[in-house]
């Protein structure tokens, strides 16, 4: 079935963000995408390169670094993200973690945001472990993908540079 | 002018030869030196691949003068392409003095362009392609690629919106080909010029976004070109992410690759359903699969990374034989070899830009495996005569007259200009408009003297303070004493996005651009950088240590008049070639052309008072600086 036609059959909704393997939507998937684009639209930074510098590289204060602090890395978590976002308005961002067992949820964080949480996905049993969206970027810095099995955490992690345009060869 | 006669030229070949044991010639011998023969190049092998890159639509000859600065650090200090001059020459074990100086250098550019002439142009292309083709034993044997920016670089090629370049390659014979500038007309356009285009133009980075293939609009313009503009929805690739190609019996996979920062470097509302990006990992994937599936006997990479990302690439991934690379216009006579992760070697090539060279690989297969052999011709138009089919072709579309229908801006008041209504494209390019008072050129990292007048002609419009101008790689050279014409400002500013601006802007604001755009030229990661050159700023001096990190760089910036930048203050700084929104200033090389003919003088000499070159800091050992007319240290 055609991509369009499949959406078109399922949702009236924008899904736009969400891209879900082997046909698997939870309703409490769809419903963390909604939540995830809240957050990215929460993070007021489209002017980002103006006032890039002012802002401090930290951690904002809705967000508890220590979690991810402690959280151990782990190669099964295949996070995919651009070197250079195309826009940093919308930095498409993949988290697979079907290679762990038990996966409750996925969050993804872009620390140097200032709401840093850019996307939380509560999954239910059974759900593969597969997460796709679109996370707004102020400035360059890491994304993470922090997963959560039971009360054990695990991460990845990678940079995206968020760059000013022109000047192409 | 005098340039070299065809015998005096090959005995001066013959002698830079014989003068070192390894030189760019080896297949002349000096038995054959008194006949022409440079270009008779025999085959070794089964399988001959011509490649092309970075034309800028330059048709005709052209003077291109490589850079005296092109500096590279980390893993790049002193390799290649990152070594200029007489660095270079001695690395590369080239001849001085002679044409390979003129071709692959700035070393002497004004004598040697009046010795030799100038270079490249499809007519004479067109007659060496088919001497080489012929060389393989007929044009089956051998594949023609273009490595893009290919459609875009002069005013026809603006005027009739890339198609006087799709028509031109047609007959070139071009097979495959990838893009990037390309991708700056409307995505109608680049799927019908793709459609007018009879080889195959492919890309495995360039995808449909997801919101296209949900919505109907997209997928309408698609049937209406017949399936052109997607291929395979669950990829969502555009185009074709490859194509086999039988050359000499033997099946050749290239794989195409556009230019991964197109949506950085150019305006995204020309493709809003287009994403690229660099897409490694699917490329090993692609590889693979390729390798896998369709057994070629070689897999080639046909590229528009740049030559530091190509270099990276071909060590990240396995399986490619061979990178034909383009963007960074790059004239590199040999090959880098690099030991790739997985232990195999690939060749990364890069064939520099404006039609001045063609590379030549020959691909001879032996025992289930392939070795090649590169050659780089630099297209010399005193040695190869102009091809009869192409020059008709070239000069009944320079007649075409300039209509109302013309497009030459994003803004609607200024799609086409009334004043040049009615006249030919060649009557318009043909105008004189003044003296050079010294070499114009643009290439190299930081100001060319084309530059300056660009710069110069921004603030005289807009009475600016400063003015800022792409750092781009295209853009050809004019001589001393020759005649700015209209054709030459057109080669330097010809975009379908050539709206000039004036806005306010801090001290500070000013000086974060200059720096975020130094980190896209001096990251020391080739996958960040964008493959350009630090954008030009008129007005303004400053000094830069390309080896800081981001916001670190640029220190002592101040005006003309010596006054240093204060961050707080708000200055008045003009531009063009906006990427993120549409001004509504006046198109760039009519500003450009009306600055020249008001400024020069009654010798109709253009003079210009300054250069605004920066000062260079943590470059002075670098092989990748010479002869810099600024200062340094």
């Amino acid at each position: 079935m055609k991509r369009r036609s499949f959406v078109k059959g399922t949702l009236s909704a924008s899904v736009a963000g969400l891209a879900v393997g082997a046909g698997l939507i939870p309703a409490s998937l769809l419903a963390e995408d909604k939540k995830a684009e809240e957050a990215a639209a929460a993070s007021k930074d489209a002017e980002a390169t103006k006032d890039a510098e002012a802002k401090p590289a930290g951690h904002a204060t809705s967000f508890d670094s220590t979690i991810v602090d402690s959280a151990e890395k782990s190669d099964k978590i295949k996070l995919k993200a651009p070197d250079v976002a195309e826009n940093g308005a919308v930095v498409p961002v993949t988290v697979d973690a079907s290679g762990l067992e038990g996966v409750t949820k996925i969050q993804i964080i872009a620390t140097n945001n200032p709401d840093a949480i850019a996307g939380t996905f509560n999954l239910a049993e059974g759900t593969v472990a597969f997460a796709s969206t679109r996370i707004k970027m102020g400035k360059t810095g890491p994304v993470i993908a922090l997963v959560t099995v039971g009360d054990k955490s695990f991460k990845a992690q990678k940079d995206v540079k968020v760059t000013i345009g022109g000047c192409g060869g | 002018m005098p340039t070299m006669d065809r015998r005096t030229f090959f005995k001066f070949l013959a002698m830079g030869v014989a003068g070192s044991a390894t030189a760019s010639l080896p297949w002349l011998s000096a038995a054959q030196a008194e006949t022409p023969s440079l270009y008779d190049l025999p085959q070794k092998g089964q399988a001959r691949i011509l490649h092309l890159t970075d034309l800028h639509g330059q048709l005709l000859p052209v003077y291109f003068r490589e850079p005296n600065v092109n500096l590279g650090f980390g893993h790049a200090l002193g390799h290649p392409p990152h070594v200029v001059g007489n660095a270079l020459l001695d690395k590369l074990k080239l001849p001085k003095g002679g044409v390979e100086a003129y071709a692959y250098t700035y070393l002497d550019f004004a004598e040697a362009a009046k010795k030799y002439g100038k270079m490249g142009g499809y007519s004479h292309i067109k007659t060496l392609l088919n001497q080489l083709r012929k060389g393989a034993g007929g044009q089956k044997n051998t594949l023609t690629l273009d490595g893009g920016d290919l459609w875009q670089g002069s005013g026809t090629s603006l005027w009739t919106r890339g198609v006087d370049m799709v028509e031109a390659s047609n007959i070139m014979g071009i097979d495959v080909m990838v893009g990037h500038w390309e991708f700056t007309y409307e995505e109608q356009e680049v799927l019908s010029n793709v459609a007018l285009f009879k080889g195959d133009f492919i890309g495995q980075n360039v995808r449909v976004k997801e919101d296209a293939l949900m919505a109907d609009e997209y997928l309408e313009m698609v049937e209406k070109n017949n399936g052109l503009g997607l291929v395979d929805e669950d990829a969502g690739y555009a185009f074709n992410p490859y194509v086999i190609k039988e050359v000499g019996g033997k099946r050749i996979a290239v794989i195409g690759q556009a230019f991964p920062r197109t949506a950085n470097a150019n305006p995204p509302e020309f493709f809003p359903d287009w994403s690229f990006g660099l897409r490694e990992d699917d490329m090993r994937d692609l590889v693979k699969k390729v390798r896998t599936e369709e057994k070629p006997d070689a897999v080639v990479m046909l590229s528009h990374n740049g030559m530091d990302v190509d270099i990276k690439m071909a060590e990240n991934v396995p399986g490619i034989d061979v990178v034909f690379g383009g963007h960074t216009h790059d004239g590199m006579p040999i090959p880098v070899n690099v030991k790739n992760k997985a232990g195999n070697n690939c060749l990364v090539t890069n064939a520099g830009s404006n039609g001045k060279f063609v590379g030549v690989m020959d691909l001879d297969f032996r025992d289930g495996k392939v070795n090649m052999h590169y050659k780089m011709l630099p297209v010399m138009t005193n040695q190869l005569a102009a091809d009869k089919e192409m020059e008709a072709y070239l000069s009944q579309m320079r007649d075409t007259k300039y209509d109302e229908k013309i497009v030459e801006s994003r803004h609607p008041k200024r799609l086409f200009n009334p004043e040049r209504v009615g006249k030919s494209y060649k009557e318009i390019l043909e105008e004189k408009l003044a003296i050079a008072d010294r070499l114009l050129y643009r290439r190299g990292n930081f100001m060319g003297t084309w530059d300056q007048i660009l710069c110069n002609a921004l603030r005289e419009e807009y009475k600016a303070d400063v003015a800022l101008s792409a750092g781009v790689r295209w853009g050809t050279t004019t001589l001393k004493g020759d005649w700015i014409t209209m054709e030459d400002v057109m080669n330097q500013c010809s975009m379908t996005y050539a709206e000039t601006y004036v806005s306010d802007m801090t001290g500070k604001q000013l000086l974060d651009v200059l720096e975020q755009i130094a980190d896209n030229l001096f990251d020391p990661d080739p996958y960040l950088q964008s493959g350009g050159d630090m954008v030009r700023a008129g007005g303004l001096d400053y000094t830069i240590d390309p080896t800081k990190p981001l916001f670190k760089r640029i220190t002592e910036a101040k005006l003309d008049n010596g006054k240093a930048i204060d961050p707080d203050t708000v200055y008045k700084v003009a531009g063009w070639a906006v990427v993120n929104r549409t001004p509504d200033g006046r198109l760039m090389w009519d500003v450009v052309r009306d600055y020249i003919k008001a400024n020069k003088g009654k010798d109709n000499i253009l003079a210009l008072p300054k250069i605004n070159h920066p000062k260079l800091v943590n470059v002075a050992k670098n092989p990748g600086i010479a002869d810099y007319d600024g200062d340094l240290s």
